[in-house]
């Protein structure tokens, strides 16, 4: 499996992610994943909606090295690897600047270079004020913009995204998708997201894939028409809502 | 799929602040509720408690007991007067009190250092845990008071075996909390350090120790007072040398002398208070500012 979490352009792998008949069984028997083949691009935004349980963590988290698939190979371009986790998991003992800084701390990166480049990240996600306050005073959707900051210090060509926003209020929710569509249109990095809510992927991505229960494989797969940058009302509109509709509808096979 | 309304654009701190989340909101409640607590709601109901306790004292002394037997429990003025303002007796209280403070602060510097080395090095590699715990826990349980003879027959009746008391008795909290600690730290920060190549050491001082701060702390408390118990228990047993605050326990009540053997006591027990509270300062200098002791709402 090529593995490439930071800028070194020693692959071969073509820039973004690609996917090659990736298999998960783990050692219980379960299969998690069965044969999932498919690429994202650069500037592609490609989100995956299934049941829970149905291996789309996994998934990321094969991406990403946290596990060996059992089969298949996943390649990822040369640049740095962004991942948002389920929850923030920020360190409670670190101020928002703190946990900004870490992953440059981890990587090595000199200390001015990563106090720019945190300072940077917590403006664009709108904490600017909030940087030496602990996580325990932040609110549940300013935890995760810091943990969408951290990440974004690394300046990641490629970003994963693991639910991230699942446990917010519905108006926090959006608010978020809001803004990442922004930094999206910004960064033009290629994004995986996943996500248990249709109208979140639809609004988000330039391609959304629908995965079956247990054994996870790919069962629909949608091109996104809408032409960026998306307006909040979109998600108003008769298109999305057919859009919405049909994979809604391809959703609902996935689970038989 | 939601039929919400759409929002206007507003800066989104403005939006979140307000969000109510669970998790945030109620840090913020607990927070606010102990910055708020004044000083007179912290000390009032204690001194009251106190004063209750003083006033059982008295009645007990000088009601209850008749006079012939008044020698259990002397009134505090006498215990103040004999103990405290005879300047030998109070000499001599103090000096023994000194000494056993001096057992218990090394006893429990060992133990956080043996106990902590040893912890940190059972989170490293199961073999070490699976090699030292259980000896570990035979620690705990043997009863202390069945060795302490025995260590004054092989280390000798002076300081070092009523430091190595303190040290069997405070070293076990240290240990299990300490592992306990750098063993349940979440398995989201362990997988970003993972993403992020963070190595054994860096883990350990970035991760590990800090998230476990908290539970280092509470075996820290437990392990001061213990410190204190053993450095008496100690004194109890070690009787040849320079005396203790035990030693002088012992004296006392084999000689009748109440007053002195109330005021030992409550020396003992003050000592207990002080580390205990210094403890506590500690851990609010260390972890305060980020960590909420999880407790009951109410």
């Amino acid at each position: 499996m090529t593995q490439t979490l930071t800028a070194s352009p020693s692959t071969q792998a073509p820039p973004g992610l690609t996917f090659d008949a990736v298999a998960m069984r783990f050692p219980d028997g379960t299969q998690a994943v069965e044969e999932a083949s498919f690429s994202v691009a650069p500037g592609e935004f490609v989100s995956i909606v299934g049941p829970s349980g149905c291996g789309k963590s996994t998934l990321l988290k094969i991406t990403a090295g946290l596990l060996d698939a059992t089969g298949g190979h996943v390649g990822i371009g040369p640049g740095n690897l962004g991942y948002v986790f389920q929850d923030a998991t920020l360190l409670p003992w670190r101020t928002v600047r703190g946990n900004v800084e870490l992953l440059g701390e981890l990587e090595g990166m000199p200390k001015a270079q990563r106090r720019t480049a945190a300072q940077e990240a917590i403006d664009l996600v709108g904490l600017g004020g909030f940087e030496s306050k602990y996580p325990k005073s932040l609110s549940g959707g300013m935890k995760m913009r810091a943990s969408l900051a951290r990440a974004l210090t690394l300046q990641p060509s490629t970003f994963l995204f693991d639910e991230p926003f699942g446990a917010l209020d519905e108006i926090t929710r959006e608010r978020l998708n809001d803004e990442l569509l922004a930094l999206f249109e910004r960064e033009r990095f290629a994004g995986l997201f996943i996500t248990h809510s249709i109208a979140e992927a639809v609004f988000l991505s330039t391609r959304v894939l629908v995965m079956s229960a247990r054994p996870g494989r790919i069962v629909g797969d949608f091109e996104v028409p809408f032409a960026y940058p998306r307006k909040p009302e979109l998600r108003f509109e008769p298109a999305f809502a057919e859009l919405s509709g049909r994979v809604s509808e391809s959703l609902r096979g996935a689970f038989a | 799929m939601s039929a919400m309304p759409s929002t206007p654009a507003v800066p989104a701190s403005d939006v979140d602040v307000a969000a109510p989340t669970a998790m945030g909101g109620a840090g913020g409640r607990i927070a606010l509720r102990e910055r708020g607590t004044s000083f007179a709601a912290l000390v009032i109901p204690p001194l009251l408690v106190f004063l209750v306790v003083i006033g059982a004292w008295i009645l007990v002394s000088q009601v209850i007991l008749a006079e012939s037997k008044r020698f259990l429990l002397p009134p505090p003025w006498a215990v103040v007067d004999v103990a405290f303002l005879d300047g030998h007796n109070r000499a001599e209280l103090f000096t023994s009190l000194w000494l056993t403070t001096k057992a218990a602060m090394v006893g429990l510097f060992l133990s956080i250092v043996i106990g902590m080395g040893t912890a940190i090095a059972m989170s490293q590699a199961k073999w070490v845990e699976r090699s030292l715990y259980p000896y570990a826990v035979v620690l705990q349980t043997i009863p202390v008071l069945a060795l302490v003879p025995l260590v004054g027959f092989t280390l000798g009746y002076n300081f070092s075996s009523r430091v190595f008391v303190v040290v069997l008795i405070a070293l076990f909290p240290v240990i299990t909390n300490t592992l306990f600690g750098l063993l349940s730290v979440d398995q989201g920060h362990h997988d970003l350090f993972s993403l992020h190549k963070g190595g054994r050491i860096t883990r350990l001082v970035k991760l590990q120790l800090p998230a476990a701060m908290p539970a280092i702390f509470t075996g820290l408390r437990i392990a001061a007072g213990a410190s204190v118990i053993g450095a008496v228990v100690g004194d109890f047993f070690f009787q040849q040398g320079t005396p203790g605050i035990g030693t002088l326990m012992n004296t006392y009540a084999s000689e009748l002398e109440s007053e002195r053997l109330y005021a030992a006591v409550i020396l003992s027990s003050s000592l207990g208070i002080v580390v205990f509270l210094a403890v506590t300062w500690l851990e609010r200098r260390v972890v305060g500012r980020w960590h909420t002791a999880t407790r009951g709402t109410r």
